[in-house]
C-alpha cells in the first residue's frame, strides 16, 4: 500500500491535529505563540477567567508595535508607555520570556523569531499579527490570529481551525538584476489580486524560489497575506538548515541532525495535488511599485497609473478614481514622474541585513533628496549593519539611523508619514492611512526605495548606474 | 456570545471595495480601553475631518441612522488581524456585513464576536447596493436559518462556512468546546514533545 501523496501543508496539518470534529473543524496543537503589546485584550480575557497561561515555555513576548525608534528608553507618550509596560507586567506575572525594550535581541516579532531559532521547520506558529505568515519561509505552519484566538491559545495552547485549501505559486526562471523578493511578491499579487489566494495555504516553489536566501523567502511569505493567503510556505532545504545552525533557541549537534533528517521529508511529494496552481516567469518581472491603496494596485516601474476612463466597469472606474484622488495622482501619469516627500526602510517585510545591504549599495556615495528613516528589523540586525559600516552609508546619504521596531509601518509608535505626504516605503501595506492619517504610501523593494530617495521621485534602480 | 438567527434592520450600502481593517479602525485608536466603546472609531478617517467634524459620510446620514447591516464590495476586512475592527463595527451597532469576499482573519474574528459575515456573489452585492439606494427606507432582512437575504426584490442567497453558521446560530464559545478535550490535549502534548524534541525550544 502506498500512502496518498501529500503537499508540504498537508504534512504540517496532519502532524498537529489533536481531534477533528464531525463538522470538519480540527483542534490544532500550537508549538510557538508570539505575543506583543497589542495582545492586551487577550491577556485581559485570560485574567477575566482567572486561568493560568497554559504553556509559558512556548510563549514569547516581543515589544515591537508600539516602541519608539528614537530617544530610547524614554517613551514620551503615556498611552504608548502603558502598552509597553503592560506587556512586561504580563510576561512577569505569567512567566514567559520577553524580548523587551532593553533586550539586545529586541526587534520585530517576525524578524526575531527566525533570528533566535524560535522559528523552525515543522512547527505551528501563531501570533496576533497577520504577517505571521512570514515564518512559513522555514516550512512552518504559521498564521496570524485575532484577539479571541490569542486568548484561546493562552488558555489552551490549541486552536480550532478549518483546513485551508492548497495553492502553489510556481516561479520559473531567474529574476534579472535588482529584481528582489518584493518584486516577485508584488507581481504575484497584481496577477492574482489582493484576495487571489484567499482561503488557501500558499506554497512558493520553483527554481527561482530554491535560489533565494532565507531573508528573501521571509519577504515573500510576509507578503503572502497581501495576496489574501491564510498562510505562506517554502519547503525547507539546505539553505534553511544552514541558516538555523548556531541560533540560540534552535537544536544543536545530534538533536539538530535528527531534526534535519525529519525536516527533509516535509517537502511536497512530487505528485501531490494542489487546489490551485499559478505559474510565474520570474525572468519577466521588472522592479515593481504600488501606485494605489491596495497591494494589488502594483505596476512595473516603467508603466503609467491607470485611467478610470479606460476601466472595464463603472465599479472599477469608481475604485480607480477614489484611489487616484487619495493618492493625489493624475490618470495616466507616468510612475517615474511621481515625486516623493520621504523614504522609509524598515518593517518585517524588508529590514533584515540583506535588505539593508541592498539599499546601502544604492546609497553609497550618494545623497538622498528627501528625508529618510531606516529602522532595522531587529536590534541584532542593527548591530550587524553597524559592524559592516552600513549605518555610515545611510547617515552620509542623509537618512536617520533609528532603532528597531514596527516604526513607520503601522503609525502607532510615533513614526508616521504626514497628511498628504508621499512615502517610498519597504513596508507591506499601502492602505489608506496605514502610515499615518492621509499618508500616501508606495511600496517597493529596499533598493527601489533607495533609488527613489536619491532622485526624489519613483525611479528604476536599474537606470541609476554607478555612483 | 450572542446567538444570531434573523436580523431585520436598516442597511447601509457602503459600496466600497478592499475596505481594510486599517480603515475600519485606524491604528492610533487601538491602545484605548474597550470599555468606552469603539463605535466612534469605526471608519473614523472617512467619517470625520481633521477638526473632528463629520464629513456627512453615508453611515452618518439620517437615512442610515441605526444601521445594523452593511453591504460592501469585494475583499472586506482585508489586512491586519486587529479584532478591534470588529469591536468598532459591533459597538457602532453593526451585526452583519454582506460582501462578495472577506479577509480570512476578519471573517473568523467576526464570527467569534457574534457578527455575521454573509458572502454573496458580485452580482448579488451590486443588486443589493442598487436596491438600497432606491428604497425610501433602506432595510434588509438577513436570515441565518434559511441563508437568505430579503427586502430587495426576490430573496438573495448567501454563504457561510457551516461550522461558523452553527457557532453563530448557537452562540457557542470555542473555549467551552476545547475544554472537553483536555485529556486528548495533554496526551498529544506528551507524544509530540517525545517524538519531536525540537518542538520544545532549546534554552538560550
Ligand atoms: S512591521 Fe508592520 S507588518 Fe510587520 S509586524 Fe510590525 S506592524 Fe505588523
Amino acid at each position: 500500500m502506498t500512502a496518498k501523496p501529500r503537499t508540504l501543508f498537508d504534512k504540517l496539518w496532519d502532524a498537529h491535529v489533536i481531534v477533528t470534529r464531525e463538522d470538519g473543524e480540527a483542534l490544532l496543537w500550537i508549538d510557538r505563540h508570539f505575543v506583543h503589546e497589542g495582545s492586551h485584550h487577550a491577556f485581559r480575557a485570560l485574567d477575566g477567567r482567572g486561568l493560568p497561561l497554559a504553556e509559558p515555555g512556548l510563549t514569547f513576548g516581543i515589544a515591537d508595535h508600539y516602541v519608539p525608534t528614537r530617544g530610547r528608553p524614554h517613551i514620551p507618550d503615556p498611552e504608548i508607555a502603558g502598552m509597553v509596560s503592560r506587556l512586561a507586567d504580563n510576561a512577569g506575572r505569567h512567566g514567559f520570556r520577553l524580548f523587551g525594550l532593553d533586550d539586545p535581541a529586541q526587534g520585530i516579532v517576525h524578524v526575531v523569531g527566525p533570528e533566535q531559532g524560535l522559528t523552525l521547520p515543522g512547527l505551528t506558529i501563531v501570533c496576533g499579527d497577520s504577517h505571521t505568515s512570514t515564518h512559513g519561509a522555514f516550512g512552518a505552519f504559521a498564521f496570524g490570529i485575532g484577539a479571541s484566538e490569542v486568548a484561546h491559545v493562552l488558555m489552551t495552547q490549541t486552536l480550532w481551525q478549518r483546513k485551508p485549501k492548497r495553492m502553489r505559486a510556481w516561479f520559473d526562471g531567474r529574476p534579472g538584476p535588482h529584481v528582489a523578493a518584493k518584486d516577485l511578491a508584488l507581481h504575484l499579487i497584481r496577477t492574482i489580486g489582493a484576495d487571489g489566494a484567499r482561503g488557501h495555504a500558499l506554497e512558493y516553489a520553483g527554481a527561482a524560489i530554491a535560489a533565494l536566501s532565507m531573508e528573501s523567502r521571509l519577504t515573500l511569505c510576509n507578503m503572502g497575506i497581501e495576496a489574501g493567503a491564510r498562510l505562506a510556505l517554502v519547503a525547507p532545504d539546505e539553505t534553511t538548515f544552514a541558516y538555523l545552525r548556531g541560533r540560540p533557541f534552535a537544536p544543536e549537534g545530534a538533536a539538530l541532525e535528527a531534526a534535519i533528517a525529519e525536516w527533509r521529508g516535509l517537502a511536497s511529494d512530487p505528485d501531490a495535488a494542489f487546489d490551485r496552481e499559478v505559474t510565474i516567469d520570474a525572468a519577466a518581472i521588472a522592479p515593481t511599485v504600488t501606485w494605489g491603496v491596495s497591494p494589488e494596485d502594483a505596476l512595473p516601474i516603467d508603466a503609467a497609473v491607470p485611467d478610470p476612463a479606460a476601466a472595464g466597469s463603472a465599479a472599477r472606474a469608481d475604485y480607480l478614481r477614489a484611489a487616484l484622488t487619495y493618492m493625489g495622482l493624475a490618470p495616466g501619469q507616468r510612475l517615474e514622474d511621481i515625486r516623493i516627500d520621504r523614504a522609509f526602510i524598515g518593517s518585517c517585510t524588508n529590514a533584515r541585513i540583506e535588505d539593508l545591504r541592498a539599499a546601502a549599495a544604492v546609497l553609497r556615495g550618494r545623497r538622498a533628496r528627501v528625508p529618510g528613516l531606516v529602522s532595522p528589523g531587529s536590534s541584532l540586525v542593527r548591530r550587524q549593519a553597524e559592524a559592516e559600516g552600513l549605518d555610515r552609508v545611510f547617515i552620509e546619504a542623509g537618512f536617520v539611523w533609528g532603532e528597531s521596531g514596527c516604526s513607520m509601518c503601522v503609525g502607532m509608535n510615533g513614526d508616521t508619514v504626514g497628511a498628504g505626504e508621499r512615502c517610498a516605503s519597504t513596508t507591506n501595506r499601502n492602505f489608506r492611512g496605514r502610515q499615518g492619517k492621509d499618508a500616501r504610501t508606495h511600496i517597493m523593494s529596499p533598493a527601489m526605495v533607495a533609488a527613489a530617495a536619491v532622485t526624489g521621485r519613483l525611479t528604476d534602480v536599474r537606470a541609476l548606474g554607478e555612483a | 456570545m450572542e446567538p444570531f438567527t434573523r436580523l431585520d434592520a436598516v442597511a447601509c450600502p457602503l459600496g466600497l471595495a478592499n475596505v481594510d481593517t486599517d480603515q475600519l479602525i485606524p491604528a492610533r485608536f487601538m491602545s484605548r480601553p474597550r470599555a468606552a466603546g469603539y463605535g466612534s472609531f469605526l471608519l473614523h478617517d472617512l467619517r470625520y475631518d481633521d477638526a473632528g467634524a463629520t464629513r456627512g459620510f453615508l453611515l452618518d446620514t439620517p437615512r442610515h441612522a441605526g444601521a445594523r447591516i452593511l453591504v460592501a464590495r469585494r475583499n472586506f476586512g482585508t489586512g491586519s488581524s486587529r479584532e478591534a475592527a470588529i469591536y468598532a463595527l459591533w459597538d457602532f451597532g453593526i451585526r452583519c456585513v454582506i460582501a462578495p469576499s472577506f479577509g480570512d482573519i476578519f471573517a473568523s474574528n467576526a464570527v467569534k464576536n457574534g457578527l455575521l459575515p454573509a458572502q454573496v456573489t458580485e452580482e448579488a452585492a451590486e443588486t443589493l447596493i442598487a436596491a438600497l439606494e432606491r428604497m425610501a427606507a433602506p432595510r434588509l432582512a438577513v436570515d441565518l436559518v434559511t441563508m437568505k437575504i430579503g427586502g430587495a426584490g426576490s430573496d438573495i442567497g448567501f454563504t457561510l462556512d457551516p461550522v461558523r453558521r452553527l457557532q453563530l446560530l448557537n452562540g457557542w464559545d470555542d473555549l467551552d468546546l476545547t475544554r472537553r478535550h483536555a485529556a486528548e490535549i495533554a496526551a498529544f502534548r506528551a507524544r509530540r514533545l517525545a517524538a519531536h524534541p525540537y518542538a520544545l525550544p532549546a534554552q538560550d
